[in-house]
């Protein structure tokens, strides 16, 4: 069992970390800071899981969200995604498994799972609406946020919802706020199997190496931690009884990455678009340097008068003077 | 000739006024209202996207009250440059069909380009240039609201998964670069050739201008002219 933090002193003091602590600011440039925390780590036990939604219900409670009520569909998960609200959701799958053609329960806490490498940050177009600090934390910014949805596109989890109320987007903050005066997570705290438990990150891999050890040792042979390396490393980590397959645990995705077509456009699609635009722009400029103006001289103006007086005096006269080509002054170019 | 072949580059509303200079119709305080309504969305729609899609310009947001409003009109302006288009094009659809003399423009297109417009075959209301910009402007507003629609969360952002967003934004914000490399050629054009401007400022060109950018249209025009001359006597 990891020992469950200590209730940390009453006393008010200093957040342990905030703005000098931000290593990454969306649509900002940020100095990161000489020292970097230690990195925290929230590590869920899939194994330990009694699907009893306590974490649910303590993070609606620390949060002070409540989400609509409902309908039931007949089946456990409540709600049936993720929201505004609810920033973390049980999901249930019942899985056959094909070796031991046990029928096997296996129970997702969902939420955000604090990349080291955020795609959320990395779509967003607004100014320090997404931050991540030192410590691993990736937060929202409410009132930088301007509702795009872009995070949505960039997360490799399907984790951002944006409230329809204020326009803003949602989702698990790792409890920064208790983090930053020492606490643990509402979850964590709530959870009655300690299934769900925060620490370092190092400290949560190292509990997390011997939980997968007890399980392997009781037939879980593919036991493993998920903690992705194509976002860097997550730091909010699950210990799956069958890490080989995280799919089966609700859609867990297998090997998640920023999707190449976000790396696109926020990446080359900007440069290639500027340098379009500029390159268009520059071409009218050399043109116009280069050719000068198209003006309609005085002859031009004859002329037309002429055929204008011709075709009304009578229609089958032959052709005007100055059909194309025939390279007369009226039409020349003026400079 | 026929009165059909005559009368094809004629747009509705176009009139030729005999006198010195030749004034002649272009534009009607219908589609002039029209073009600039949808020539204002534009910029707008440019200004709000270029806000969003790279952080240099993220200023831009304060033109609209910031960026939750920005997000908000954006896919309002673009709602409303569409149905300003709609309009455009069942005005001028017609007049920017393809005719062979397009062909043997763009094969001279040299010459246009090096001010000798006096070498290039007579064209109609629009050359080729120009049927070109209404093509594939109205071709990149359909794709725009078509992607637009799919990454508009406030109303259709259970319309669709996330991936196809992606691929939707992606598409989305490449086709508005290529739309505003297009309104920078339209625009240079209509600064370029001098007396172009009047025709959607005040509706009106000369005919030495038409003579020189657009002479098949102003045979028309002046045929056109004299045949309903023919019953009423000339002014």
């Amino acid at each position: 069992m990891f020992p469950p933090l200590p209730n940390p002193s009453t006393r008010p003091g200093p957040p342990r970390f905030g703005e000098q602590d931000l290593i990454r600011r969306s649509a900002s440039e940020v100095t990161p800071p000489a020292v970097r925390q230690t990195a925290v780590a929230k590590l869920i036990d899939t194994s330990k899981c009694i699907g009893c939604k306590a974490c649910q219900s303590a993070c609606l409670e620390w949060n002070d969200l409540r989400d609509e009520v409902g309908v039931n569909t007949g089946v456990y998960e409540n709600p049936h995604d993720l929201t505004p609200a609810s920033l973390t959701l049980m999901r249930f799958s019942e899985w056959e498994n094909p070796e031991t053609l046990n029928l096997e329960w296996l129970i997702r806490k969902d939420g955000c799972m604090h990349c080291e490498d955020p795609g959320c940050l990395k779509a967003c177009p607004a100014p320090g609406a997404i931050v991540q600090y030192s410590n691993g934390i990736v937060d929202f910014v409410h009132e930088n946020c301007i509702g795009c949805g872009y995070c949505i596109k960039g997360c490799p989890f399907n984790i951002p919802r944006i409230s329809k109320t204020d326009h803003t987007a949602y989702k698990c903050t790792l409890c920064s706020d208790r983090v930053a005066v020492g606490q643990g997570p509402a979850c964590a705290k709530a959870c009655p199997t300690q299934a769900i438990v925060f620490g370092t990150k190092d400290e949560m891999k190292q509990h997390a190496a011997g939980r997968i050890a007890d399980l392997k040792s009781r037939g879980y042979d593919q036991a493993g931690l998920y903690d992705p390396p194509g976002v860097g490393g997550t730091h909010v980590m699950y210990v799956l009884h069958h890490a080989d397959k995280p799919e089966i645990y609700s859609g867990l995705a297998k090997d998640p990455k920023i999707s190449p077509l976000v790396d696109i456009w926020k990446g080359v699609s900007r440069w290639a678009g500027f340098a379009a635009v500029g390159a268009v722009a520059a071409i009218s400029v050399v043109h116009s340097v280069v050719a000068g103006r198209s003006r309609v001289s005085r002859a031009d103006e004859e002329n037309a008068e002429q055929l204008v007086d011709r075709e009304l005096a009578g229609r089958s006269v032959g052709p005007p003077r100055g059909s194309p080509g025939d390279g007369d002054g009226s039409r020349e170019h003026a400079p | 000739m026929s009165e059909a072949r005559r009368r094809e580059e004629i747009a509705p509303g176009d009139d030729l006024h005999p006198g010195d200079p030749v004034v002649i119709d272009r534009y009607t305080t219908d589609a002039r209202v029209n073009h600039w309504l949808t020539a204002a969305s534009l910029v707008l729609l440019a200004l709000s996207g270029l806000a969003l899609f790279h952080p240099s310009l993220y200023f831009l947001t304060a033109l609209f009250g910031g960026g939750q409003l920005t997000r908000a009109i954006h896919p309002w302006l673009g709602v409303f440059l569409f149905v300003g288009y709609v309009g455009l094009f069942f005005r001028f659809w017609k007049v920017n069909l393809w005719t062979p003399t397009d062909g043997s423009w763009l094969a001279k297109l040299h010459e246009f380009l090096t001010g000798h417009e006096e070498n290039m075959p007579e064209v109609g209301r629009y050359n080729f240039a120009q049927k070109t910009v209404f093509w594939f402007m109205g071709l990149f507003i359909l794709v725009m609201i078509g992607t637009g629609l799919v990454i508009w969360d406030q109303y259709f952002g259970s319309w669709s998964t996330v991936e196809q967003k992606r691929i939707a934004v992606l598409i989305h914000s490449m086709c508005a670069i290529v739309m505003i490399c297009i309104v920078i050629v339209h625009v240079y054009g209509a600064l370029w050739a001098r007396g172009t401007m009047t025709a959607m400022l005040k509706g009106r060109v000369t005919g030495g201008w038409a003579w020189r950018h657009h002479r098949k249209w102003l045979r028309e025009l002046a045929a056109d002219k004299a045949d309903r001359g023919s019953t009423t006597p000339a002014e």
